[in-house]
């Protein structure tokens, strides 16, 4: 299991070396070590909400209530169920899409389509950011993907889509989606190597 | 939906891309019962972990501080201590007992069932309920966290677990329900403390959960039991009708 985060910046105070076992010190109540998984995994907290919600103060608001949670939880933290980065990822994209879905209303659709009416949202990242390799080699994998596939996976994880707005925006039956979204992302994993 | 129904939905699935709860809550209950799939999730999830990464974005420092700064007033979650995975099938009111309940089930004597892990839940469920009842949750861990607190289970009516614990020290109690039937139209559940025969009012099932954990009203140290009755909305200052079920107080 790979932990890639270094995003964020700042030193991490450490005994361990990695992230399960900073989590581990968290677990632990060790607010030190919550600042060293604060500095790998924020920035992609950060990124993932700003991808679904785009506006930035509510983004902000969602990741501040997604790291403190991460503080709160982090003795239900376990290393055999995946990474510390998956776990805080998870929780991130689950938060910012209920955000999305409670504001909704079924009225609000339009909104909704006018976010899509961007570029891919996989190419509005900063430059800044501090994972240039990681993001430049999913970049290469979604291009490995069909266009059906990368259209799929990419409006569900960066825009928060369920299945069926995908397939409505993209008319396409739902069944297609749905076994797009899954073998766009088998696809992925292999061209990124990803095991669990 | 079949089992490669379902089985197709694990990429919606790690997406969060499902219609709904119920969709979702399936997928779950069949990765419970499916290795393989559940080895899929998890692949999957980490793959959509590569695309968060991919997004990363600078957090400001202020941000940061804030973070740090909220945590020293942030009480953490004791671990959970359920199985994983296990008992599919298994009576699906449970996994609506709150987390810190879940975590807190003394020694595992309420049976979990029927959720497939961490990963797959939905924490800001739980932290939503935990907020609306922030202070009976607080009391009511603490009576579940008692270095004195008994606890006793018991097989209620039509095949419903309930567990009672008692902390003398704290003077309090709590009940825990699984697997109850939801009560009749207009009625709920009422809990009542038995002293020495006298049914004392100690407070409402939550209406319409089919299980809940409730920190019964009232001191407990005086009672010898408690009984559960079918009351009108509102609850009544005496029981009208036959408890549905009895417990004693556990013992030492």
């Amino acid at each position: 299991m790979r932990e890639h985060a270094r995003v964020g910046g700042g030193p991490v105070p450490d005994r361990g070396d990695g992230l399960p076992e900073l989590m581990d010190r968290v677990a632990r109540g060790d607010q030190e070590a919550f600042a060293g998984v604060f500095d790998r995994v924020s920035g992609p907290v950060l990124g993932v909400v700003r991808s679904v919600l785009r506006d930035p103060a509510q983004s902000e608001e969602v990741a501040q209530e997604v790291m403190v949670d991460l503080w709160r939880s982090a003795a239900r933290y376990r290393p055999d169920r995946g990474s510390v980065l998956n776990w805080a990822l998870t929780l991130a994209h689950r938060r910012a899409v209920d955000r999305v879905r409670s504001e909704q209303a079924a009225s609000d659709r339009a909104r909704r389509v006018a976010l899509l009416d961007h570029s891919p949202a996989y190419d509005e990242v900063t430059e800044e950011v501090e994972s240039r390799l990681d993001r430049e080699r999913v970049r290469r994998c979604l291009r490995g993907l069909t266009e059906r596939q990368r259209q799929s996976v990419t409006l569900a994880y960066y825009r928060g889509l369920t299945y069926r707005e995908v397939a409505e925006l993209l008319s396409l039956p739902l069944g297609t989606v749905k076994t797009r979204m899954r073998d766009g992302l088998i696809r992925l994993r292999d061209c990124l190597g990803v095991t669990a | 939906m079949t089992a490669d129904e379902l089985h197709t939905l694990t990429g919606a699935y790690v997406l969060d891309a499902l219609e709904t709860d119920e969709e979702r809550e399936a997928v779950e209950r069949h990765l419970a019962q499916c290795d393989t799939c559940a080895h899929e999730v998890r692949e999957l999830s980490e793959t959509t972990a590569r695309l968060g990464l991919a997004v990363a974005a600078p957090v400001d420092p202020a941000l940061r501080a804030e973070v740090l700064r909220r945590i020293t007033d942030v009480r953490q979650l004791p671990p959970a201590t359920r199985p994983f995975g296990r008992t599919p099938g298994g009576p699906q009111g449970l996994r609506r007992l709150p987390r810190w309940a879940l975590a807190a089930s003394v020694a595992g004597l309420v049976a979990l069932g029927g959720v497939a892990g961490w990963q797959y839940e939905r924490a800001e469920e739980a932290d939503r309920r935990a907020a609306v009842a922030e202070e009976r949750a607080e009391a009511v861990a603490a009576v579940l966290a008692a270095p004195d607190a008994r606890v006793s289970t018991a097989r209620l009516a039509d095949g419903a677990v309930g567990t009672l614990v008692h902390s003398p020290s704290l003077d309090r109690a709590v009940f825990a329900a699984a697997g109850m039937p939801a009560p009749p139209p207009g009625k709920v559940y009422q809990l009542w403390y038995d002293d020495s025969g006298t049914m004392r009012p100690a407070g409402l099932m939550t209406p319409g959960a089919a299980t809940s954990a409730v920190l019964l009203e009232g001191p407990a140290n005086r009672s010898a039991g408690i009984g559960i009755t079918v009351e009108p909305e509102g609850g009544s200052p005496r029981p009208t009708s036959d408890p549905v079920a009895t417990m004693a107080m556990p013992e030492a």
